[in-house]
């Protein structure tokens, strides 16, 4: 049984003038693999974004509950993994480095046993003392699922989570969402038909744009 | 929060050790500044108290030079979304601060060591004095440099803007920094310093209580 939720409450981002969305609703309560869909520009990524603390909202707010107490806004990276084509990690540290320091900067527990695991679901074991910096593209986008899923969070978002996999990579995520869907909550911002075949729920952007 | 943020620290200690972003500036820089003041006084003789406030000088400009490097590298490398994701706004500004703490201190001494060895004219002659001046400019030095470059690092024209914006800042500290050791020089006694001494405390203090409090506003876009 889950005991995390995600609540968005008349949220509202804007910039400048330009209106990105307009009194979003939507509450996540129970484990499920839910959707984030709308055209380029209709500000997927900006939800995302919102929703991991990154950015602020220009009115209303999101709620992260654990157990029906609201977190703290400075605690929520800790129940969170986050992927995106955005997101690097360091180029000069191998993969068992960045991951290894990304867990001491988080304050827990290198847990080594998941790592390996992780690294092994996608494919990238044999290379986990490269250098990040040699990797191709998609490998890098295996890294930071790994990255994301290290410390087993309750809240796992994903934007565009299949741009620069190929067919074996994509699968891979597909069987992790499955997996973390089971027993947590998957955010997926996307416009992928494949993704979003995956969602129980999805929220439609262009809806929130008056 | 506190081993959290040194391991901020040691990550960003290893990745100069790699990646040589701001060791090579800085020290380049000290060579640069230390030969040009060499060459344009040439023969001439210089005063005690000119040389202390030159000594400000490049320890002003080399810091430019370097400090900005905290969150100026993460932005530029796009890792600044992977520290949010993983730390706490108060974690991330510690962890820099440590490293620029140890990064002005490693720079001044050596500042301090080259310029004793190449200006006959700078004699310290109450040495505890400009050490406790030294120690705490150096705090107030790095504690502004790291708030700055927070501001600056998501700006267009980084290079230009944050001398600019790290002059008016500094001015305080640089100028009672420079009065401290100028009465290091002169021999001046504690006790007739100690009005200067509480204004770069007071500085060191007010500048590390507003950067924690306004960092959470800077670090969240």
């Amino acid at each position: 049984m889950i005991n995390y939720s995600l609540e968005a409450s008349g949220l509202n981002k804007s910039f400048g003038r330009r209106l990105i969305f307009n009194d979003l609703q939507f509450k996540f309560d129970k484990s499920g693999v839910y959707g984030i869909s709308g055209p380029n520009g209709s500000g997927k990524s900006t939800l995302v974004k919102i929703i991991a603390g990154i950015i602020g909202a220009s009115q209303g707010k999101i709620f992260h509950k654990l157990d029906e107490k609201e977190i703290a806004e400075e605690h929520i990276h800790n129940h969170i993994g986050f992927v995106s084509p955005y997101l690097v990690l360091y180029e000069e540290f191998t993969t068992y480095e960045n991951l290894k320091l990304f867990a001491d900067i988080r304050g827990v527990k290198f847990n080594q046993e998941r790592v390996d695991y992780l690294l092994n679901k996608f494919l990238i074991f044999k290379r986990k003392d490269d250098l990040l910096k040699t990797y191709s593209s998609g490998m890098k986008q295996r890294v930071k699922f790994i990255f994301a899923l290290m410390h087993s969070p309750q809240l796992l978002i994903l934007d565009e989570p299949t741009s620069n996999l190929d067919d074996e990579g994509k699968n891979s995520v597909y069987e992790i969402v499955k997996e973390e869907g089971q027993k947590n909550i998957v955010l997926i911002a996307s416009n992928e038909k494949n993704d979003l075949e995956l969602c129980d729920d999805t929220v439609y952007l262009e809806k929130y744009k008056n | 929060m506190n081993s959290k943020a040194y391991s901020l620290f040691l990550k960003d200690f290893k990745s100069e050790l790699r990646t040589r972003y701001a060791i090579n500036a800085l020290a380049m820089f000290i060579i640069v500044a230390i030969s040009v003041i060499l060459f344009s006084v040439g023969n001439e003789k210089i005063s005690a108290s000119l040389t202390g406030g030159l000594f400000w000088v490049v320890i002003f400009f080399t810091a430019m030079s370097g400090l900005s490097r905290a969150f100026v590298s993460e932005e530029e490398r796009g890792t600044t979304l992977a520290l949010q994701l993983v730390a706490a706004p108060t974690t991330v500004f510690s962890g820099k601060l440590i490293f620029n703490i140890i990064l002005v201190f490693a720079m001044n001494t050596v500042i301090a060591i080259l310029y004793s060895a190449m200006f006959d004219a700078f004699v310290i002659q109450n040495f505890l004095l400009f050490l406790t001046s030294f120690v705490f400019g150096n705090i107030g030095l790095a504690v502004s440099s790291t708030i700055i470059a927070a501001i600056i690092a998501k700006a267009g024209a980084k290079g230009t803007l944050y001398p600019v914006l790290a002059f008016p800042i500094l001015l305080p500290l640089i100028l009672t920094s420079v009065q401290l050791t100028l009465f290091a020089i002169d021999g001046i006694s504690f006790e007739r310093a100690k009005f200067e001494l509480a204004i770069v405390v007071s500085y060191d203090v007010i500048m590390l209580t507003a950067s924690y409090m306004l960092f959470d506003f800077i670090w969240k876009e």
